[in-house]
């Protein structure tokens, strides 16, 4: 009997904390290195289409994004609810596009030009018109890598 | 003079810092993977004089998307979870077939002098089609030879293309299989200007 009593007479022992603030390094580190900042802040509404055939997209630093949409709610009353074209940070019309695809060359290394993918970022419900606009510019400008973003699924629905 | 001991800096707080900047990143970071549907725009066109080449009616397999998001696939009103299997039938094509695409013989790696379907999908929307829906008649005419390739590329090397793919890394072989599968079922997505927006 006396052996039992003698445990319980012990209490507990603290657990040690002292590698806390390792665990929770790593999980920093881990954070830090995966994040990646939004470059652009969205004025138009994106929710991208769904796919079955897609591909990942490669060396982020090599693509650079077109978005077509509606305007976000807070600028519908300004700019009404038709579909435009973002570039960067600023609406743009499908005729500043030669320029953009011109200024993102520039910011890459020449090697890797032939390489550089410009990905639509377009809405379901924008209209073919805007994006076969977008298309024959990016044609134009001989920037002739193209993706479509989209998302993954199982099966297409009618 | 003996020189004191530095007294201990208290670490107690760091992991109270640490946990601080791990929420930060752990509310900013987006996960999201980019991924999409990659297709190569056709080069631009310099000399407009120049007529196009004269394509069968038999080699083309026709869609029209309309502005109803309506389609109609070699003059057929089509949904669109039938058109890849209608694709696919297209683009293995029948020989004996006059209504099929025609046959030419070509050089095929491996294979060697092996007649090789002339078929073409030709793609029209119309301004008004909804992205939506394009989209998904790209995916499924994509899949369509993804699938067509799959199957053949089974049947002759006992591999989907994704297998010979991550094989090609390392193998000059599979690398030739799979430029041989491609050059028996070419991938040709010809997308026409699109209509102008109409209703119907």
């Amino acid at each position: 009997m006396s052996k039992f009593k003698k445990k319980k007479g012990g209490g507990q022992p603290a657990i040690s904390t002292a590698s806390l603030p390792d665990i929770v390094f790593m999980l920093l580190f881990f954070f830090m290195v995966t994040t990646v900042m939004r470059e652009v802040t969205l004025k138009v509404e994106v929710k991208t289409p769904q796919a079955t055939e897609v591909n990942k997209l490669e060396r982020k630093s090599l693509v650079s994004y077109i978005y077509i949409g509606k305007p976000i709610k807070t600028l519908q009353d300004q700019l009404g609810t038709a579909d435009r074209i973002q570039l960067n940070d600023a609406f743009a019309s499908d005729k500043e596009i030669i320029a953009f695809v011109e200024a993102e060359r520039e910011q890459t290394n020449p090697a890797e030009v032939p390489l550089m993918t410009f990905s639509i970022k377009a809405d379901k419900e924008a209209e073919m018109g805007i994006v076969t606009d977008v298309k024959q510019e990016l044609r134009k400008a001989n920037a002739l890598k193209l993706n479509y973003s989209t998302g993954k699924t199982d099966k297409i629905v009618d | 003079m003996a020189r004191r001991e530095a007294p201990e800096i208290n670490a107690g707080s760091m992991a109270d810092i640490a946990f601080l900047l791990l929420i930060f990143f752990l509310v900013t970071t987006t996960m999201d993977v980019d991924t999409g549907l990659t297709r190569k725009l056709p080069p631009p066109i310099e000399d407009l004089t120049e007529d196009p080449p004269e394509v069968k009616q038999r080699n083309v397999f026709q869609v029209l998307v309309n502005a109803n998001d309506d389609l109609l696939v070699e003059g057929d009103v089509m949904k669109v979870s039938n058109l890849r299997e209608e694709a696919k039938k297209f683009i293995i094509g029948d020989s004996k077939d006059e209504s099929m695409p025609e046959f030419k013989v070509t050089e095929v790696p491996i294979f060697g002098k092996i007649p090789v379907s002339k078929q073409i999908v030709s793609l029209q929307n119309d301004r008004g089609t909804s992205y939506e829906m394009y989209i998904k008649v790209q995916n499924e005419l994509v899949a369509a030879y993804n699938e067509v390739r799959d199957e053949y590329a089974q049947e002759k090397f006992g591999f989907t293309m994704a297998e010979l793919e991550k094989k090609a890394e390392l193998s000059k072989k599979a690398e030739q299989q799979i430029k041989a599968v491609k050059k028996v079922y070419p991938q040709r997505i010809s997308e026409a200007e699109p209509k102008d927006k109409g209703g119907n």
